[in-house]
């Protein structure tokens, strides 16, 4: 199967793309709802292990928040997803991330469409050095789009839903997607990540770099998002989570370890409210960290 | 406050120290000066439109012009002048009287170096043309496909070729082409400026490439593109204004060599395009001119030494513009 006949189908066929021709879709897995299923996964920077078995179930279309003090590991277990460590020297797994009931770490699993799949946001602003126009249309050409057309809709479409559209519709092709303002480009970011139809987003801390406003201009886009996609956020702030996400994770670095861990994963008003461990409600109620 | 006890001996090494400095600094610049300023006043009283217009006119040629009587020799004979013979009868160095054998010794015009600027465009762009492809791609291995262990070893050998002495380059090429083609040429000259110019452009291509950020690359990665795509269109595009830096640092580099191709090109005194044959090319015309005995031959020397380097220093400066706009635009 040609790479481009992949991406073309990649909606309609489900997991065989992922793989190539070489193995066939795997039986529907037990949990229907999860999206993403994380099962005792463990991951290491050469031999230090930053991320010690994990599992969890992340359910489609709804938000996940992971939260934890700095190190704890929730930046690795994002990236994780969709193998954004492959480029880094001694990164590896154990255990499963099964996506669609399919391990990425499998060694048939083609990182480039796994990623065309699982979207990524990033903490700092990333736009491209290109006009705004091609910076949304850039995940439409990377998956072999050529229909002009079709682009320019998709490309309005994206920034309607990213909430950009009205500030830089009169400058698609005039200004560079790296002259807007901080939150603009966050926007621009997630219009770019969504134009290409991913099936989840993964979000690192994406208001980190921006103010107070820009940040709840990014939160009511999250919300507008969720039915649509799988999102999954890291964030630092505490009430971010609580306002945006359905689900939350709290995790935390083993102090004789130093590999960050799972405490608790439940629904985020329960762990807001009435939180099982009492790690969590430590962190929560601002104890630590 | 009090006066420490050796305090006038401190300040004396003090200033001694700083005038060792001066002096040193201004023995490393002198030389430096004399050259520029020397073949700025000799090279630059040997230019004229004619100098920029005419080629190479052996020395009883130009006084022919001048006095209407006939040239001793063929001025389409690329030898004329360099002192081969062209007939069993007549020397071809050797005017054709007495009175015009004064007069050429004393100089005079002998017409200009058009062969040697056309050459010196074609062998060095061709040179660079070669060089580009190579060099920019082991440049986008090294900084995008990283595999320490090879690049580590590419990267030395970049290194020590853009430090071995050019003369290597045109020997390795006389030996591969030059004897097996029974034939001096143009394209041998480009392939040994090539190997000079491979070296720079790898090094600066990989240099620019490294500066974009990784979260470009990042970015590019989460939507799922593959790494050459996104470097060619994302990666390269943010670094391409280096890279032409490093592009006319390889020009200007490949455009002063003489040593190689003495060994490959040779040498003309006409204008020739024919890649597979002898050209001309102006630090040659510097080096054979200057040994010349004719007054106005070693005249013409200076201004092919004068061109080269204003040739040099517009790249340079073109290089330095290019800088300034790329770190004005990353703001």
């Amino acid at each position: 199967m040609t790479m481009r006949s992949a991406m073309t189908l990649s909606r309609s066929i489900g997991f065989a793309d992922l793989v190539g021709a070489r193995t066939r879709t795997r039986p529907a897995t037990d949990s229907v709802n999860a999206k993403i299923e994380v099962r005792n996964f463990s991951f290491f920077y050469g031999n230090f292990k930053a991320i010690n078995t994990v599992s969890m179930d992340i359910p489609a279309n709804h938000v996940t928040a992971i939260i934890g003090p700095s190190g704890c590991g929730k930046s690795t277990l994002l990236r994780a997803i969709n193998r954004m460590h492959d480029a880094t020297i001694g990164a590896h797994a154990e255990g499963e991330m099964r996506f669609d009931g399919v391990n990425v770490y499998d060694p048939a699993v083609d990182s480039v469409l796994l990623r065309r799949r699982v979207g990524m946001v990033f903490q700092r602003p990333n736009p491209f050095q290109l006009t705004i126009f091609d910076n949304v249309a850039y995940g439409l050409r990377v998956n072999g789009m050529r229909d002009k057309k079709l682009i320019a809709q998709k490309v309005e479409e994206s920034l309607k839903r990213a909430a950009l559209w009205d500030e830089v519709k009169d400058r698609l092709f005039k200004s560079l997607g790296t002259a807007l303002s901080g939150g603009q480009q966050q926007r621009l970011c997630i219009a770019r990540a969504i134009a290409s139809d991913p099936e989840v987003i993964l979000m690192d801390e994406p208001c980190s770099a921006l103010d107070p406003i820009a940040s709840l201009k990014i939160e009511d886009l999250i919300d507008g998002l969720r039915d649509q996609f799988t999102i999954v956020i890291v964030t630092h702030n505490m009430q971010q989570a609580a306002r945006v996400s359905d689900m939350t994770a709290f995790m935390l670095m083993n102090r004789a370890t130093r590999a960050g861990e799972l405490i608790e994963f439940d629904q985020t008003d329960k762990m807001f409210t009435a939180p099982s461990d009492q790690r969590t409600e430590d962190y929560i109620s601002g104890q630590f960290g | 406050m009090n006066t420490p006890k050796n305090y006038r001996w401190r300040k004396f090494v003090d200033q001694v120290m700083r005038g060792s400095t001066v002096f040193a600094t201004g023995c490393a610049v002198i030389p430096l000066i004399a050259i520029i300023g020397y073949v700025l006043t000799l090279g630059a009283s040997a230019l004229s439109v004619q100098f920029f217009t005419d080629v190479y006119q052996p020395p009883n040629m130009a006084q022919a012009a001048a006095d209407g009587s006939t040239p001793a020799f063929d001025p389409n004979d690329p030898f004329a002048g360099i002192g081969v013979p062209t007939d069993g009868s007549t020397d071809g160095t050797t005017p054709a009287d007495g009175a015009a054998a004064a007069d050429v010794y004393a100089g005079g015009p002998v017409g200009g170096v058009l062969h040697g600027i056309i050459g010196t465009l074609i062998i060095t762009g061709m040179g660079l043309l070669f060089a580009l492809p190579i060099g920019i791609f082991a440049g986008i291995y090294l900084s995008e496909y990283r595999n320490e262990r090879y690049s580590t070893i590419v990267r030395f050998c970049c290194d020590v070729l853009s430090g071995s002495p050019s003369i290597v380059a045109g020997v390795v090429i006389y030996i591969l082409v030059v004897i097996r083609s029974h034939e001096f040429s143009a394209i041998a000259g480009s392939l040994a400026l090539m190997i000079l110019m491979i070296p720079i452009v790898t090094r600066t291509t990989e240099e620019m490439l490294k500066l974009v950020p990784e979260s470009m690359r990042e970015a590019a990665r989460g939507l799922g593109a593959p790494t050459w795509y996104s470097t060619f269109t994302v990666i390269i595009p943010a670094a391409l204004p280096g890279i032409v830096t490093g592009v006319m640092l390889a020009f200007a580099r490949g455009a002063g060599e003489t040593a190689p191709l003495i060994l490959t090109v040779l040498g003309s005194n006409v204008i020739s395009t024919n890649l597979f044959a002898p050209m001309a090319s102006l630090p040659l015309l510097a080096y054979r001119y200057t040994e010349s005995p004719y007054p106005g031959e070693n005249t013409l020397a200076w201004g092919a030494a004068f061109v080269l380097m204003m040739l040099v220093l517009v790249m340079n400066i073109l290089v330095r513009v290019a800088t300034r706009r790329r770190a004005g635009a990353s703001r």
